[in-house]
């Protein structure tokens, strides 16, 4: 398996991470080694078997839909690195 | 007189009891203990002191009539479990200074079972990891040899409770986060079934795989917090609602394992187990056979592609469920002029390097393009090696294996090879792939004396049959009982 600098770019932007680059160096050479060693899966034929999406034994319970207690904002908004009139604040969306 | 921080669970639920002693004493000489040997361990990422105390005098002063099966026994608690007023940091420096509002329920079925929470103990940042090398708050040493590592990524669980800081801890297992750590330091750790304890208020890293496991040093100190800790929650929809039967630990007369057929699987035995690893749990084995269990070997095929499965399927949910570290809503957040470059220097500066590693793999392995490839076989494979156990339980009721395939290894060792840190976890991840439970307790010591672990392996929802062969294995053995020289 072979990655290009760029492709690791790449997967840093999707993934919203700034990497400097002795990291993108880095891991080049680290993600191309786990990715030999994961393609030993590519061995098995697995045409008639169905994926596993969760071990769960109980699926997907229901639950009445009903108002109960939550968390209250102003204790959330306690570890907010910014705020302003009871709402987390960012710098503008647009320049 | 005995060192009250040397006790267990069981013997200071007696002592308390009796009045022999009080909670207070407990938590008192528990907080001494961690502060003379935190120094040199760092196992501790928050020591609650004053809270501590405070509980304990409160249970001191509760009617023996209403007070709770854990009442004023002192516990710590992984730092990915969040407690309402103590810090959280799940090893990370990008929650640094975060306090959350609100507390795990693992977490408050303790405090209502009257535990007493000193403190947070440390992890590898976000429990990935293998060794505690990779918490941002500086590594944790092995009480057994302060070179080497805890294990990870419950590290910093397993060495408080191997150095007789805390009776019992709560730790995660994602891949073996509280197996392989629990065997690295002699304790007993329990990795229950899929859905049986609630995640809510855990921080996810996995989430088809986190489990919130128990550390203690024996089965019968694991049993009595895994049975408050267990059992199902509104909060958490993936919290099974099966009911958590009683449990009753074997007596130790005669053959207390009759009847017990045990699974030994071949694939388990192979080039890289520590000669020292693989003869203490063959003589483990015959201990149980000499106990009553039918020994009968058995082949988990596609146990050697459980590895490259769990490092699809975990670094791809890590992906997913780390995206909201993001800067905005809580924890630290990097100078930045747009929101856009909030997003990309927060998580590029404050995350540590196996974190971005797995996240970059993770992403990876979902992108377009690679998706069906690397994640849809993932899946497909997964559901192989849940068969393989599926058809092995039909012959046999525990699987009893290696728990890691060397004891302890040195600091430093694999920081340049992070294939080489994944392979430690080589032979507990097929039960978190599987979402069955399993136990890891000590059997032996190497020639460095270092502590040896095996694993026994269940069927979903048996539980107690672990922790019942494991506490007729301790009944007849002392290696749970031995403690390192601090």
């Amino acid at each position: 398996m072979s990655l290009s600098i760029q492709e690791v770019e790449h997967i840093a932007q999707l993934a919203r991470l700034e990497l400097t680059d002795a990291q993108r160096a880095r891991y080049r050479v680290q993600l191309e080694a786990i990715l030999d060693h994961v393609a030993k899966l590519q061995q098995l034929d697995t045409k008639d078997v169905s994926p596993t999406t969760s071990v769960s034994a109980i699926g997907m319970p229901l639950r009445m839909d009903e108002p109960a207690k939550s968390l209250r904002a102003e204790e959330l908004l306690k570890n907010a690195p910014d705020q302003e009139s009871g709402q987390f604040k960012t710098p503008p969306v647009f320049d | 007189m005995t060192i009250l921080s040397t006790l267990g669970v069981k013997e200071m639920q007696a002592g308390l009891l009796e009045r022999r002693f009080s909670s207070r004493e407990l938590v008192r000489a528990a907080l001494d203990r961690i502060a003379q040997l935190e120094p040199s361990l760092h196992a501790f990422l928050h020591v609650a002191s004053v809270s501590a105390l405070k509980k304990a005098e409160q249970a001191d002063q509760l009617d023996a009539t209403r007070a709770g099966p854990l009442n004023g026994i002192p516990i710590a608690i992984k730092d990915v479990l969040t407690v309402e007023g103590m810090p959280a940091t799940a090893g990370s420096k990008i929650l640094e200074g975060f306090t959350p509002s609100y507390t795990a329920t693992a977490v408050k079925r303790l405090q209502a079972a009257g535990a007493v929470l000193v403190g947070k103990t440390n992890t590898d940042e976000f429990a990935m990891g293998s060794s505690t090398e990779n918490s941002a708050y500086g590594l944790t040493h092995n009480p057994w040899d302060p070179a080497r590592v805890p294990g990870g990524s419950s590290g910093g669980s397993a060495a408080a409770v191997a150095a007789r800081m805390v009776p019992a801890a709560l730790g995660t297992d994602t891949g073996g986060s509280v197996r392989q750590p629990a065997s690295f330091c002699g304790v007993t750790g329990l990795k229950p079934t899929y859905g049986r304890v609630s995640r809510y208020g855990l921080i996810a890293f996995g989430s088809s795989l986190d489990c919130v496991g128990v550390l203690g040093r024996s089965a019968e100190d694991v049993a009595e917090v895994y049975a408050v800790v267990a059992g199902s929650d509104p909060l958490d929809a993936t919290c099974s609602t099966v009911n958590v039967p009683p449990l009753r630990l074997a007596s130790t007369k005669g053959q207390p394992l009759g009847g017990l057929r045990l699974g030994v699987p071949q694939e388990y035995f192979l080039e890289g187990l520590q000669a020292e690893v693989q003869e203490a749990t063959r003589t483990a084995i015959a201990q149980l056979q000499s106990l009553g269990a039918q020994v009968r070997e058995i082949s988990l095929p596609h146990t050697e592609y459980a590895l490259p499965v769990y490092y699809i399927l975990a670094p791809a949910e890590a992906s997913a469920n780390l995206a909201r570290f993001d800067g905005i809503r809580y924890g630290r957040r990097a100078q930045a002029k747009s929101l856009r470059e909030i997003f990309f220097k927060t998580r590029g500066e404050m995350f540590g390097e196996e974190v971005l590693r797995r996240i970059m793999l993770g992403t990876y392995a979902l992108s377009a393009g690679y998706y069906e490839a690397y994640y849809g076989q993932a899946q497909k494979v997964r559901t192989l090696i849940r068969q393989d156990f599926e058809t092995a339980f039909e012959h046999v009721d525990l699987v009893a294996c290696p728990a890691t395939p060397t004891t302890a290894f040195e600091i430093g060792a694999h920081t340049d090879d992070p294939l080489a840190m994944y392979l430690e976890d080589v032979y507990t991840l097929p039960a978190s792939l599987a979402g069955i439970p399993a136990i890891s307790f000590p059997v032996g010591f190497d020639g460095a004396g270092l502590p040896v672990g095996m694993q026994l392996l269940a069927p979903g929802f048996h539980e107690p049959s672990l922790l019942d062969a494991t506490h007729a294995y301790q009944q007849v053995t002392d290696w749970h009982q031995r403690q390192p020289v601090l």
